[in-house]
């Protein structure tokens, strides 16, 4: 079988590369583009450490067919900082000690991303729905919870 | 039907290591031209903190900033044997051997800026921000740049050192049965609150006070989250992780992690920590390992607390809701504060 070509947008910039037939968008991203930052952990749907924006949704990207993102925009966790400049949820993460393995925090970062967009101000609860489906395993998850409602509060005092 | 509150305590003694057949780290250090140093380990940092830890015994023995220490872990086939990121030993092996090989790496550095500025190295000490100057003397100084430069380019020497720490195989007295299994102990103690659900069995962890004695925090915000998260994995050993629910029945075991239990962000609990250091006398600056300590305490003082809270005293792991329930059936009924 042939491979697909597939065009979309990528951390706000055009992307294009050759798909296997019924690849998933994880094993896309990292081996046919190059983005590592989507990890691979249970690879059916359940951890959450493959999280991906498409158009703005959280997405798993292990269970995510690589060609359904044709045209549309991919958002990843390489992409959330400017050079060198930290996103305001990577800055608070470090600032809150969120990571300790560091293997989840792609796709916390990911998900957080999402709640954000939406809600900029957030309560605890909100965020601990947000990142109810992806799994850590060294944090005790409170670590995580306060990072993004630093994030938030950070976010509303830039605005 | 009611939901019962229980308070649960549990505390312990945790040995540092492990002795079978002794328990060995190495470490290199060398400098490179620009008068930064590498540490070379093969024991990895899966998330527990050793490359900060290292860095900073590293920095801390050679006498130089902490920018200028890199700490190179996880390579076997390049680094110096170690036994392993295990039995909470990385912060006291591996630290140890870091110290050894940081002397004698800064006696080496000592010796080239002697040369250099003409003085014996025994009246050279280190500022800690890069230089080198004579005891009182600051005014007579070389910065370590500028040494590491000489010796490797004028003196032909080289800045590095080798470290091993070995707890040595104790072995056992054969009229007495008198072992030193372990150089070193961490102590922990935890309270932890709970509520039991005398319907569904369910039991919610409500809030854990803990101390916990590490030697020495070296690293006060590393502690505090190894403490935090690791306290949480045992509540999920406690309450919630098994792949075998039904030994030796093989059947109905989890599949993944849709059916393998833990729990999520909607379950934690407060946990409130009391850092305690007692320096330990063969500890590198003190510091034993805050490690599995964190995780162990947690399990007695919930089956504890589950039993003040109902009166079911479950021996084994998890405590499930339906290891619960069976019990409060086996007493006929919930017996708040274990009354029979």
């Amino acid at each position: 079988m042939s491979k697909t070509p597939v065009t979309f947008r990528l951390n706000g910039e055009d992307a294009a590369a050759f798909a296997d037939p019924g690849s998933n968008l994880l094993d896309f991203l990292r081996r046919a583009v190059g983005d590592l930052s989507p990890k691979y952990g249970c690879g059916q749907g359940t951890c959450g450490a493959c999280t991906v924006l498409i158009d703005g949704e959280p997405h798993l990207s292990c269970i995510t067919l690589a060609e359904t993102v044709t045209g549309r925009e991919v958002r990843t966790a390489g992409g959330l900082a400017n050079g060198p400049i930290l996103d305001r949820l990577q800055e608070a993460f470090i600032d809150k000690f969120a990571a300790q393995c560091g293997y989840c925090t792609p796709g916390m970062l990911m998900a957080a991303t999402a709640l954000l967009d939406k809600n900029a101000n957030p309560s605890r609860q909100d965020v601990i729905d947000a990142i109810g489906g992806n799994i850590c395993r060294c944090t005790g998850y409170e670590p995580i919870v306060d990072a993004i409602l630093e994030a938030s509060r950070n976010t509303r005092g830039a605005a | 039907m009611a939901v019962h509150k229980g308070r649960g305590f549990a505390c312990i003694n945790y040995p540092i290591g492990m002795n079978l057949g002794g328990d060995p780290s190495q470490a290199l250090v060398h400098s490179t031209p620009d008068g930064k140093f590498k540490v070379t380990l093969s024991s990895i940092d899966l998330g527990q903190g050793i490359k900060s830890v290292g860095r900073q015994i590293a920095a801390e023995t050679l006498g130089i900033p902490i920018e200028d220490v890199y700490v190179d872990t996880a390579d076997s086939d390049t680094g110096p044997h170690d036994m392993g990121s295990f039995a909470s030993r990385g912060t006291h092996r591996m630290g140890n051997a870091i110290i050894r090989a940081a002397s004698e790496a800064r006696a080496q550095m000592l010796e080239a800026a002697a040369e250099k500025l003409e003085v014996d190295a025994s009246d050279l000490t280190t500022d800690g921000k890069g230089n080198i100057h004579v005891k009182n003397v600051p005014s007579r100084s070389i910065t370590v740049e500028e040494t590491a430069q000489a010796a490797q380019f004028e003196q032909g020497r080289t800045l590095a050192g080798r470290g091993i720490f070995l707890v040595p195989l104790s072995g056992v007295d054969a009229d007495t049965g008198e072992m030193t299994p372990v150089s070193c102990f961490a102590h922990a103690a935890l309270i932890i609150d709970v509520e039991v659900d005398d319907e569904t069995g369910e039991v919610e962890v409500l809030q854990i006070n803990s101390a916990y004695e590490v030697g020495r925090a070296l690293n006060p915000k590393l502690v505090e989250q190894q403490l935090i998260g690791g306290a949480w994995m045992g509540v999920s050993h406690a309450l919630y992780e098994t792949t075998e629910p039904y030994y030796p029945d093989r059947s109905h075991g989890p599949q993944d992690f849709n059916t393998y239990l833990m729990p999520g962000p909607g379950e934690i609990a407060p946990h409130h920590i009391s850092i305690l250091e007692r320096p330990a006398p063969d500890a590198p600056f003190g510091g034993k390992g805050p490690g599995e300590m964190c995780a162990n305490p947690v399990l007695p003082a919930v089956a504890n607390a589950v039993y003040n809270a109902v009166g079911v005293r479950c021996d084994s792991l998890p405590i499930t809701p339906e290891k619960v329930l069976r019990g409060i059936r086996a007493n006929g009924g919930a017996r708040p504060g274990g009354r029979a």
